[in-house]
Protein backbone atom coordinates (compact mmCIF):
# COMPACT_ATOMS: atom_id res chain seq x y z
CA UNK A 1 0.00 0.00 0.00
CA UNK A 2 2.84 2.74 1.23
CA UNK A 3 4.31 2.05 -2.41
CA UNK A 4 1.52 3.68 -3.89
CA UNK A 5 0.99 6.07 -1.71
CA UNK A 6 2.58 9.25 -3.73
CA UNK A 7 1.52 7.59 -7.22
CA UNK A 8 -1.76 9.48 -8.17
CA UNK A 9 -3.27 9.25 -11.74
CA UNK A 10 -3.65 13.32 -12.99
CA UNK A 11 -5.83 13.77 -15.41
CA UNK A 12 -5.85 17.57 -16.73
CA UNK A 13 -4.47 18.66 -13.07
CA UNK A 14 -6.24 17.09 -11.19
CA UNK A 15 -5.04 14.34 -9.28
CA UNK A 16 -6.88 10.78 -8.45
CA UNK A 17 -5.27 7.96 -6.27
CA UNK A 18 -7.03 5.73 -7.56
CA UNK A 19 -6.18 4.10 -11.42
CA UNK A 20 -9.49 2.38 -11.43
CA UNK A 21 -12.55 4.13 -13.43
CA UNK A 22 -15.94 2.11 -13.52
CA UNK A 23 -19.10 2.40 -15.31
CA UNK A 24 -22.33 2.60 -13.84
CA UNK A 25 -24.21 -0.07 -16.42
CA UNK A 26 -25.82 -3.70 -16.26
CA UNK A 27 -25.57 -3.95 -12.59
CA UNK A 28 -28.83 -6.34 -11.04
CA UNK A 29 -29.65 -3.66 -9.10
CA UNK A 30 -28.69 -0.24 -7.78
CA UNK A 31 -27.86 -1.42 -4.39
CA UNK A 32 -24.96 -3.64 -5.98
CA UNK A 33 -23.72 -1.13 -8.41
CA UNK A 34 -23.35 1.16 -5.08
CA UNK A 35 -21.53 -2.12 -3.42
CA UNK A 36 -18.96 -2.47 -6.73
CA UNK A 37 -18.43 1.45 -7.12
CA UNK A 38 -17.40 1.42 -2.81
CA UNK A 39 -15.47 -2.10 -3.19
CA UNK A 40 -13.82 -0.63 -6.58
CA UNK A 41 -12.19 2.33 -4.51
CA UNK A 42 -12.88 3.90 -7.89
CA UNK A 43 -12.94 8.07 -7.77
CA UNK A 44 -14.43 8.68 -11.19
CA UNK A 45 -17.54 6.81 -12.98
CA UNK A 46 -19.23 6.84 -16.03
CA UNK A 47 -22.59 7.65 -16.76
CA UNK A 48 -24.57 8.02 -19.49
CA UNK A 49 -27.99 10.32 -21.24
CA UNK A 50 -30.98 8.60 -22.69
CA UNK A 51 -34.46 10.11 -23.33
CA UNK A 52 -36.48 10.27 -20.96
CA UNK A 53 -40.37 9.83 -20.67
CA UNK A 54 -41.61 11.98 -18.29
CA UNK A 55 -43.39 8.66 -16.54
CA UNK A 56 -40.22 6.99 -15.95
CA UNK A 57 -38.91 7.67 -12.09
CA UNK A 58 -35.74 5.68 -11.84
CA UNK A 59 -33.69 8.29 -11.96
CA UNK A 60 -33.53 9.88 -8.75
CA UNK A 61 -32.22 6.72 -6.85
CA UNK A 62 -29.57 6.33 -9.20
CA UNK A 63 -28.54 9.89 -9.53
CA UNK A 64 -28.94 9.73 -5.43
CA UNK A 65 -26.21 7.19 -5.09
CA UNK A 66 -23.83 8.50 -7.64
CA UNK A 67 -23.56 11.66 -6.00
CA UNK A 68 -23.48 9.76 -2.60
CA UNK A 69 -20.47 7.97 -3.74
CA UNK A 70 -18.31 11.02 -3.74
CA UNK A 71 -16.65 9.91 -7.61
CA UNK A 72 -16.21 12.49 -10.22
CA UNK A 73 -18.74 11.62 -13.00
CA UNK A 74 -17.23 11.26 -16.15
CA UNK A 75 -20.48 11.41 -18.44
CA UNK A 76 -20.25 9.66 -22.21
CA UNK A 77 -21.78 9.84 -25.43
CA UNK A 78 -22.14 6.60 -25.72
CA UNK A 79 -24.17 5.34 -29.27
CA UNK A 80 -23.60 8.73 -30.97
CA UNK A 81 -22.58 8.40 -34.04
CA UNK A 82 -21.31 11.23 -35.51
CA UNK A 83 -19.04 14.41 -34.50
CA UNK A 84 -22.31 16.60 -34.10
CA UNK A 85 -24.46 14.22 -31.99
CA UNK A 86 -21.40 13.77 -29.90
CA UNK A 87 -20.77 17.10 -29.31
CA UNK A 88 -24.93 17.93 -28.70
CA UNK A 89 -24.87 15.20 -26.13
CA UNK A 90 -21.81 16.55 -24.67
CA UNK A 91 -22.81 19.91 -24.00
CA UNK A 92 -26.42 18.06 -22.34
CA UNK A 93 -24.02 16.70 -20.37
CA UNK A 94 -22.57 20.02 -18.92
CA UNK A 95 -24.99 21.61 -17.86
CA UNK A 96 -26.99 18.17 -16.54
CA UNK A 97 -23.91 17.26 -14.36
CA UNK A 98 -21.80 20.19 -13.92
CA UNK A 99 -19.03 19.21 -15.33
CA UNK A 100 -16.42 20.00 -18.14
CA UNK A 101 -15.10 16.28 -17.97
CA UNK A 102 -16.51 14.01 -21.09
CA UNK A 103 -16.02 10.61 -21.82
CA UNK A 104 -15.97 11.06 -25.86
CA UNK A 105 -17.75 8.27 -27.94
CA UNK A 106 -18.38 8.56 -31.72
CA UNK A 107 -19.20 5.26 -32.96
CA UNK A 108 -18.44 3.79 -36.67
CA UNK A 109 -19.44 0.50 -36.81
CA UNK A 110 -22.60 -1.76 -35.60
CA UNK A 111 -20.52 -4.99 -35.05
CA UNK A 112 -17.66 -4.04 -32.70
CA UNK A 113 -18.62 -0.67 -31.78
CA UNK A 114 -15.35 0.72 -33.09
CA UNK A 115 -14.69 4.54 -32.41
CA UNK A 116 -14.93 6.15 -35.88
CA UNK A 117 -11.61 7.99 -35.77
CA UNK A 118 -12.67 10.90 -38.15
CA UNK A 119 -15.53 11.81 -36.72
CA UNK A 120 -14.02 11.72 -32.95
CA UNK A 121 -11.46 14.06 -34.67
CA UNK A 122 -13.46 16.76 -35.02
CA UNK A 123 -15.92 16.34 -32.02
CA UNK A 124 -12.82 16.45 -29.98
CA UNK A 125 -10.93 19.49 -31.77
CA UNK A 126 -14.44 21.11 -31.09
CA UNK A 127 -15.41 19.98 -27.56
CA UNK A 128 -11.59 21.31 -26.44
CA UNK A 129 -12.29 24.54 -27.92
CA UNK A 130 -15.37 24.90 -26.20
CA UNK A 131 -13.55 23.98 -22.38
CA UNK A 132 -13.77 20.48 -22.53
CA UNK A 133 -11.71 18.18 -20.61
CA UNK A 134 -12.24 15.61 -23.07
CA UNK A 135 -11.09 11.58 -22.29
CA UNK A 136 -11.73 10.27 -26.12
CA UNK A 137 -12.50 6.73 -26.10
CA UNK A 138 -10.25 5.68 -29.12
CA UNK A 139 -8.81 2.74 -31.09
CA UNK A 140 -4.85 1.50 -30.91
CA UNK A 141 -3.99 3.55 -33.93
CA UNK A 142 -1.03 5.75 -33.16
CA UNK A 143 -1.44 8.11 -35.36
CA UNK A 144 -5.11 8.91 -34.27
CA UNK A 145 -3.94 8.78 -30.90
CA UNK A 146 -1.02 11.65 -31.73
CA UNK A 147 -3.82 13.31 -33.52
CA UNK A 148 -5.96 13.25 -30.56
CA UNK A 149 -2.91 14.25 -28.66
CA UNK A 150 -2.40 17.43 -30.79
CA UNK A 151 -5.84 18.81 -30.71
CA UNK A 152 -5.65 19.13 -26.68
CA UNK A 153 -6.83 15.89 -25.17
CA UNK A 154 -4.61 15.95 -22.19
CA UNK A 155 -5.94 12.22 -21.79
CA UNK A 156 -6.41 9.23 -24.19
CA UNK A 157 -8.67 5.97 -23.66
CA UNK A 158 -7.44 3.40 -26.35
CA UNK A 159 -9.50 0.10 -26.40
CA UNK A 160 -8.54 -3.66 -25.12
CA UNK A 161 -10.77 -4.94 -26.98
CA UNK A 162 -14.54 -3.87 -28.43
CA UNK A 163 -16.89 -3.37 -25.75
CA UNK A 164 -18.45 -5.81 -23.59
CA UNK A 165 -16.45 -8.93 -24.98
CA UNK A 166 -13.81 -9.25 -22.37
CA UNK A 167 -11.64 -10.20 -24.43
CA UNK A 168 -8.95 -8.52 -23.14
CA UNK A 169 -5.77 -6.62 -24.70
CA UNK A 170 -6.10 -8.13 -28.17
CA UNK A 171 -3.05 -6.04 -30.43
CA UNK A 172 -0.54 -5.60 -27.79
CA UNK A 173 2.14 -4.19 -30.28
CA UNK A 174 -0.03 -1.38 -30.80
CA UNK A 175 -0.51 -0.84 -27.17
CA UNK A 176 3.26 -0.97 -26.28
CA UNK A 177 3.72 1.31 -29.68
CA UNK A 178 0.87 3.68 -27.81
CA UNK A 179 3.05 3.52 -24.48
CA UNK A 180 6.26 4.20 -26.01
CA UNK A 181 5.34 6.98 -28.32
CA UNK A 182 2.88 8.91 -26.23
CA UNK A 183 3.75 10.74 -22.79
CA UNK A 184 0.07 11.90 -21.75
CA UNK A 185 -2.75 9.26 -19.60
CA UNK A 186 -3.61 6.74 -21.22
CA UNK A 187 -6.48 4.58 -20.01
CA UNK A 188 -7.57 0.94 -21.38
CA UNK A 189 -11.38 1.56 -21.34
CA UNK A 190 -13.20 -1.48 -22.77
CA UNK A 191 -12.80 -5.03 -23.50
CA UNK A 192 -11.63 -5.88 -20.37
CA UNK A 193 -13.15 -9.42 -18.75
CA UNK A 194 -10.44 -10.90 -16.19
CA UNK A 195 -8.57 -8.52 -13.34
CA UNK A 196 -5.29 -10.65 -15.08
CA UNK A 197 -6.16 -8.60 -18.27
CA UNK A 198 -6.02 -5.60 -15.93
CA UNK A 199 -2.68 -6.10 -14.60
CA UNK A 200 -1.51 -7.06 -17.37
CA UNK A 201 -2.21 -3.46 -18.76
CA UNK A 202 -0.55 -1.68 -16.10
CA UNK A 203 2.60 -3.73 -16.69
CA UNK A 204 2.92 -2.37 -19.38
CA UNK A 205 2.82 1.07 -17.76
CA UNK A 206 -1.04 2.10 -19.13
CA UNK A 207 -2.27 4.76 -16.47
CA UNK A 208 -5.36 3.60 -15.69
CA UNK A 209 -8.58 1.05 -16.78
CA UNK A 210 -11.93 1.90 -17.30
CA UNK A 211 -14.80 -0.67 -17.05
CA UNK A 212 -17.92 -2.04 -16.71
CA UNK A 213 -19.69 -5.27 -18.01
CA UNK A 214 -16.78 -7.39 -16.22
CA UNK A 215 -17.89 -6.06 -12.80
CA UNK A 216 -21.29 -5.47 -13.58
CA UNK A 217 -21.92 -8.90 -15.10
CA UNK A 218 -20.54 -10.89 -12.75
CA UNK A 219 -21.99 -13.02 -9.96
CA UNK A 220 -21.03 -11.03 -7.55
CA UNK A 221 -19.86 -7.48 -8.81
CA UNK A 222 -18.49 -6.29 -5.30
CA UNK A 223 -16.00 -8.97 -5.25
CA UNK A 224 -15.26 -8.40 -8.52
CA UNK A 225 -14.98 -5.14 -8.48
CA UNK A 226 -12.27 -5.77 -5.80
CA UNK A 227 -10.43 -8.30 -7.60
CA UNK A 228 -10.01 -5.82 -10.54
CA UNK A 229 -8.87 -3.09 -7.52
CA UNK A 230 -5.84 -5.27 -6.50
CA UNK A 231 -5.03 -6.28 -9.99
CA UNK A 232 -4.84 -3.01 -11.00
CA UNK A 233 -2.60 -1.93 -7.89
CA UNK A 234 -0.55 -5.38 -8.20
CA UNK A 235 0.35 -4.61 -11.72
CA UNK A 236 1.42 -0.95 -10.89
CA UNK A 237 3.55 -1.96 -8.45
CA UNK A 238 4.89 -4.26 -10.96
CA UNK A 239 5.24 -1.54 -13.61
CA UNK A 240 7.04 0.85 -11.17
CA UNK A 241 9.69 -1.78 -9.55
CA UNK A 242 10.69 -2.88 -13.07
CA UNK A 243 9.70 -6.40 -14.90
CA UNK A 244 12.52 -8.51 -15.63
CA UNK A 245 13.20 -9.38 -19.33
CA UNK A 246 12.42 -12.84 -20.61
CA UNK A 247 15.02 -15.09 -22.01
CA UNK A 248 15.20 -18.26 -24.58
CA UNK A 249 17.12 -20.12 -22.13
CA UNK A 250 16.62 -21.71 -18.74
CA UNK A 251 18.59 -20.16 -15.70
CA UNK A 252 18.95 -21.52 -12.30
CA UNK A 253 17.73 -19.36 -9.87
CA UNK A 254 19.55 -21.38 -7.04
CA UNK A 255 22.93 -21.09 -6.96
CA UNK A 256 25.13 -23.98 -8.38
CA UNK A 257 28.16 -23.61 -6.83
CA UNK A 258 28.40 -26.62 -4.00
CA UNK A 259 25.40 -28.43 -5.70
CA UNK A 260 25.43 -32.64 -3.80
CA UNK A 261 25.72 -35.26 -6.12
CA UNK A 262 27.14 -33.61 -8.18
CA UNK A 263 29.47 -35.77 -11.04
CA UNK A 264 31.59 -34.23 -13.97
CA UNK A 265 31.03 -37.06 -16.08
CA UNK A 266 27.15 -37.55 -15.35
CA UNK A 267 28.10 -41.00 -13.61
CA UNK B 1 -56.75 28.32 -31.34
CA UNK B 2 -53.80 27.42 -33.50
CA UNK B 3 -52.18 24.15 -32.90
CA UNK B 4 -48.32 22.80 -34.29
CA UNK B 5 -46.80 19.33 -34.43
CA UNK B 6 -43.95 18.62 -32.80
CA UNK B 7 -41.73 15.25 -32.19
CA UNK B 8 -41.04 14.76 -28.67
CA UNK B 9 -38.82 11.88 -27.88
CA UNK B 10 -39.92 10.69 -31.86
CA UNK B 11 -43.28 10.74 -31.01
CA UNK B 12 -45.95 13.27 -32.24
CA UNK B 13 -47.10 16.04 -30.06
CA UNK B 14 -49.69 18.69 -30.31
CA UNK B 15 -49.19 22.50 -28.70
CA UNK B 16 -50.42 25.93 -29.36
CA UNK B 17 -48.59 27.78 -31.21
CA UNK B 18 -46.38 30.00 -30.00
CA UNK B 19 -45.81 28.23 -26.69
CA UNK B 20 -42.24 28.81 -25.38
CA UNK B 21 -39.96 25.79 -24.09
CA UNK B 22 -40.48 26.74 -20.57
CA UNK B 23 -44.49 26.07 -20.98
CA UNK B 24 -44.47 22.65 -22.88
CA UNK B 25 -41.68 20.97 -20.38
CA UNK B 26 -44.49 22.50 -17.72
CA UNK B 27 -46.94 20.76 -19.68
CA UNK B 28 -44.97 17.41 -20.11
CA UNK B 29 -44.25 17.12 -16.78
CA UNK B 30 -40.52 17.77 -16.48
CA UNK B 31 -40.51 20.77 -15.14
CA UNK B 32 -38.98 19.63 -11.66
CA UNK B 33 -36.73 16.84 -13.55
CA UNK B 34 -33.23 16.97 -13.72
CA UNK B 35 -33.20 16.63 -17.92
CA UNK B 36 -31.66 18.63 -20.70
CA UNK B 37 -33.13 19.60 -23.79
CA UNK B 38 -32.06 19.71 -27.61
CA UNK B 39 -34.57 21.03 -30.34
CA UNK B 40 -33.09 19.75 -33.72
CA UNK B 41 -30.21 18.24 -32.58
CA UNK B 42 -29.12 21.72 -30.60
CA UNK B 43 -28.32 21.92 -27.11
CA UNK B 44 -30.63 24.19 -25.51
CA UNK B 45 -29.38 25.65 -22.09
CA UNK B 46 -32.06 25.79 -19.42
CA UNK B 47 -30.89 29.80 -19.46
CA UNK B 48 -32.77 30.06 -23.15
CA UNK B 49 -35.93 27.61 -22.07
CA UNK B 50 -38.13 30.54 -21.58
CA UNK B 51 -37.43 32.85 -24.94
CA UNK B 52 -37.22 29.40 -27.12
CA UNK B 53 -40.67 29.51 -28.88
CA UNK B 54 -41.79 26.04 -30.02
CA UNK B 55 -41.97 25.50 -33.99
CA UNK B 56 -44.07 23.29 -36.09
CA UNK B 57 -42.11 20.15 -37.07
CA UNK B 58 -39.47 20.96 -34.30
CA UNK B 59 -38.08 17.62 -33.28
CA UNK B 60 -36.96 17.84 -29.35
CA UNK B 61 -34.94 16.04 -27.43
CA UNK B 62 -35.27 15.61 -23.30
CA UNK B 63 -32.46 13.18 -21.78
CA UNK B 64 -31.90 11.86 -18.06
CA UNK B 65 -28.77 10.59 -16.17
CA UNK B 66 -28.38 6.69 -17.07
CA UNK B 67 -25.80 4.15 -16.12
CA UNK B 68 -23.14 3.89 -18.56
CA UNK B 69 -20.02 2.56 -19.46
Amino acid sequence: MDALHDDTLTLYDEAFASRFLLGTALYPSPTVMQEAIRAAGCEMVTLGLRRQNPAGGDGEAFWQILRDSGCRLLPNTAGCRSAREAITLAQMSRELFDTPWIKLEVIGDDYNLQPDPFGLLEAARELVDQGFKVLPYCTDDLVLCQRLRDAGCQALMPWGSPIGTGRGLMNRYALETLRRRLDVPLIIDAGLGAPSQAAEAMEMGFDGVLLNTAVARAHRPPLMAEAFAEAIRAGRKAYLAGLMQQRQTASPSTPTVGQPFWHRDGG
Amino acid sequence: MNEITLRLNDEAVRLPAGTPLTDALQAWHYADRRVAVAVNGEFVPRSAYAGRVLQDDDRIDIVAPVGGG
